[in-house]
């Protein structure tokens, strides 16, 4: 490997000491089988991601459909065994202290889902669906869970709560049963609330409301949140810093700002390229977009994933060698070669696209 | 060049009065109400609204594709002229229906059929609705077809499932050009797909409409990626037309109140404006209040909103509110009081 200044990828990230939820070089990936038997290769949905989240702190992860965004979130919620690495909870790995261990830790933990419909279930009330996580965690006295559902409903404004507590889920409208789901996720005062696209299946009126409703909540109680979602516009009034995905992997990691404002990776750059603000202007020119698609997750490309739909690809580096996480900008990481000090002399055009 | 609509040419669609109204257990859905419209020939107009404000129904409308339980269908139509709405079924199916107007539906990337391959699908709506053309024939133009939205000509004799999302959007759209159609009407063309794959699609519909000018009727909620295309931009909410503007102005602009509050509430990338929602929920179409619909959650409300406004034309542009009465020039379309009698 070379000399230069980048951390070198096998070496752990530097553990600070409060952080919440520690994810260490994480691996998931799925078997192939052939005929049912026989290992015909992995589906390498997350490949050696490593991140850390303090608690009270939210960030959000980007990346489009198939990048393996919904795997490492599985992966945090406890729901697949990686293949490698580990997710460290205040310090513990959450898969070693088997079934009850994941007990524990799965109550500490929200879940918000995506579709708020398809997430509650039909035949039960309200009621019934914000009993169920007090009653698993052994909460005995009746008058006592429903006290506790009483103010989480009001803290997720379904208020007054009477109305809504013997209603099934069809007789609530979107915006209500979405409100049900993060009160189910809130009813068990987790440090750290996961939420997958919470607002993609709303309209534009009501996603401002709740996504006004989740800061509030995570402001309140001093949440950790995981948000993930592949619409970077609306990160923004959510989280304080931004993980791009791109095929398995983390490519860059920013401040939200510092990432909207100063782009680093082409690919994070094409993203936001593509993103259109409401503006007459926008029907008078074509957008520019990289060519290709998304690769295979089974034999992903070498070097960096992005290399085949990339302008400012150096042949012979980018597509052989996995490029390291370099530091362009202070706390701004990216994983691409055109940081590396060898290559100042290529990363002028992407640096003069980046200034249009 | 702005975005002018022109009122002086004969539009490419044109509907007076649509009424489409629905029969369900809990009664009657006024899914379409008393709806005029226009739209010009090489233009694409937008209808944004939110879900259940009968966009996809105005689509329905348009093109004749009822379900069972209509209860009233009535009102103009007239495509380049012609009252569509005169036509029988059959007619109306053989000269209009893909040969005319055309449709990419929602969801278009699993509206195709399983089990056909792609080129024959595309080349299907040309097979029936012109007698003089080989299956040959068709074929070649189905290939033209896929040249011209960007799918690899290998694809030609492969199956749906063999495709990615947006490559079968790209189809879908394939599919809706290939008669040579006055209009296309695409229902949320965008929605389920990725940002790339969305601009990407984008930039399609772009070339075609600069390169044919083609009209575009384009059924969205999401305002942003609207502006990608928008020439004019029409509003809808609970079942009625309340905005049509041109794009330049609407997006810098809008005028009825839904309008700019549903414009606040779309998050920008980089803009520093803080979200606002809005308060409420639309009412039901099954009883819908008798004044304006938007009245209950409108800051701007006053004593006239209990009676439904009309269609005021303020310069090129029209708006259902009363807030713009005294600086309107005339009122477009079925005035409030025939509303009345029509029912």
């Amino acid at each position: 490997m070379t000399t230069m200044t980048h951390t070198a990828p096998a070496a752990p990230p530097a553990t600070s000491e409060n952080a919440l939820l520690s994810v260490r070089h994480l691996k998931v990936w799925y078997e192939l089988r052939k005929w049912g038997f026989g290992l015909a290769g992995y589906v390498k949905a997350v490949d050696d991601v490593s991140f850390d989240l303090h608690e009270g702190e939210a960030i959000a992860i980007v990346g489009e459909s198939g990048c393996g965004k919904s795997s490492l979130m599985k992966a945090i919620l406890g729901l697949v065994q990686p293949h490698d690495g580990q997710i460290l909870y205040q310090g513990q790995d959450i898969f070693a202290g088997g079934r009850a261990g994941l007990r524990w830790y799965r109550a500490q933990v929200g879940y918000v889902q995506q579709d708020p419909f398809g997430a509650l279930p039909p035949f039960m009330s309200v009621r019934r669906i914000l009993e169920e996580p007090l009653i698993l965690i052994g909460m005995k006295n009746r008058e006592e869970r429903l006290a506790r559902i009483r103010e989480v409903m009001e803290e997720v404004k379904l208020s007054p709560p009477d109305d809504f507590l013997n209603k099934f889920p069809h007789m609530l409208s979107g915006g209500q049963q979405q409100r049900v789901v993060i009160a189910r996720a809130m009813i068990r005062n987790p440090k750290l609330l996961v939420a997958d696209e919470p607002v993609s299946m709303l309209d534009a009126s009501v996603r401002v409301e709740i996504l006004k409703l989740l800061r509030q909540i995570q402001e309140e109680h001093n949440l950790a949140v995981i948000y993930i979602t592949h619409d970077l516009s609306t990160v923004r009034y959510f989280s304080e810093r931004i993980f791009v995905m791109y095929a398995g992997k983390l490519i860059e990691k920013a401040a939200t700002d510092e990432l909207l404002w100063h782009p680093q990776h082409p690919y994070t750059l094409a993203l936001l390229n593509a993103i259109s603000d409401p503006d007459a202007a926008n029907a008078r020119k074509l957008r520019e977009v990289p060519p290709g698609e998304p690769p295979s997750l089974v034999a992903p490309p070498p070097g960096c994933r992005f290399h085949p739909r990339c302008k400012y690809r150096i042949d012979g580096v980018c597509d052989t060698d996995v490029p390291p996480e370099f530091e362009a900008r202070p706390g701004h990481f990216t994983a691409c070669w055109l940081y590396d000090e060898r290559f100042a002399e290529q990363r002028r055009a992407l640096e003069a696209d980046l200034e249009a | 060049m702005t975005g002018q609509p022109a009122t002086s040419a004969q539009p490419v669609l044109k509907t007076e009065d649509l009424v489409l109204y629905f029969r369900t257990t809990k009664g009657i859905v006024q899914a379409v109400d008393h709806v005029d419209f226009e739209l010009a020939e090489s233009r694409a107009v937008v209808v944004i609204g939110e879900s259940g404000c009968g966009k996809t129904s105005f689509a329905k409308a348009v093109l004749r594709l009822l379900p069972r339980n209509v209860d009233t269908y009535r009102g103009r139509v007239y495509l380049d002229g012609e009252d569509i709405m005169a036509l029988n079924d059959e007619e109306f199916r053989l000269r209009i229906r893909w040969a005319k107007l055309s449709l990419v539906p929602q969801a278009a990337m699993n509206a195709l059929n399983p089990v056909l391959r792609v080129s024959d699908q595309v080349a299907e709506p040309l097979l029936i609705h012109s007698h003089d053309i080989s299956k040959e024939e068709a074929l070649e133009r189905a290939r033209e077809m896929f040249r011209y939205v960007g799918v690899p000509e290998s694809f030609l004799h492969r199956y749906p499932f063999e495709l990615s999302g947006g490559m079968r959007q790209r189809v879908a759209i394939a599919m809706a050009l290939i008669t040579n159609p006055r209009l296309i009407i695409l229902d949320e063309p965008t929605s389920a797909l990725d940002v790339l794959t969305q601009a990407n699609i984008m930039n399609v519909l772009k070339k075609i409409k600069w390169e044919t000018g083609t009209s575009y009727m384009l059924i969205t909620h999401d305002v942003a990626t609207s502006s990608e295309l928008a020439d004019d931009v029409a509003v809808m909410y609970a079942g009625q037309m309340v905005e049509h503007s041109d794009a330049e102005s609407f997006f810098s602009e809008p005028l009825h109140p839904y309008a700019r509050m549903l414009m606040a509430a779309v998050p920008k990338l980089r803009g520093d404006a803080d979200l606002e929602f809005i308060p409420g929920q639309p009412p039901s179409l099954l009883d819908p209040p008798s004044g304006c619909r938007f009245a209950e959650r409108c800051p701007f409300r006053f004593d006239k909103c209990a009676q439904d406004p009309p269609m005021f034309m303020v310069g090129d542009r029209k708006v259902k509110c009363w807030l713009f009465e005294k600086e309107a020039q005339g009122v477009y379309g079925s005035t409030p009081a025939a509303v009345a009698t029509g029912d």
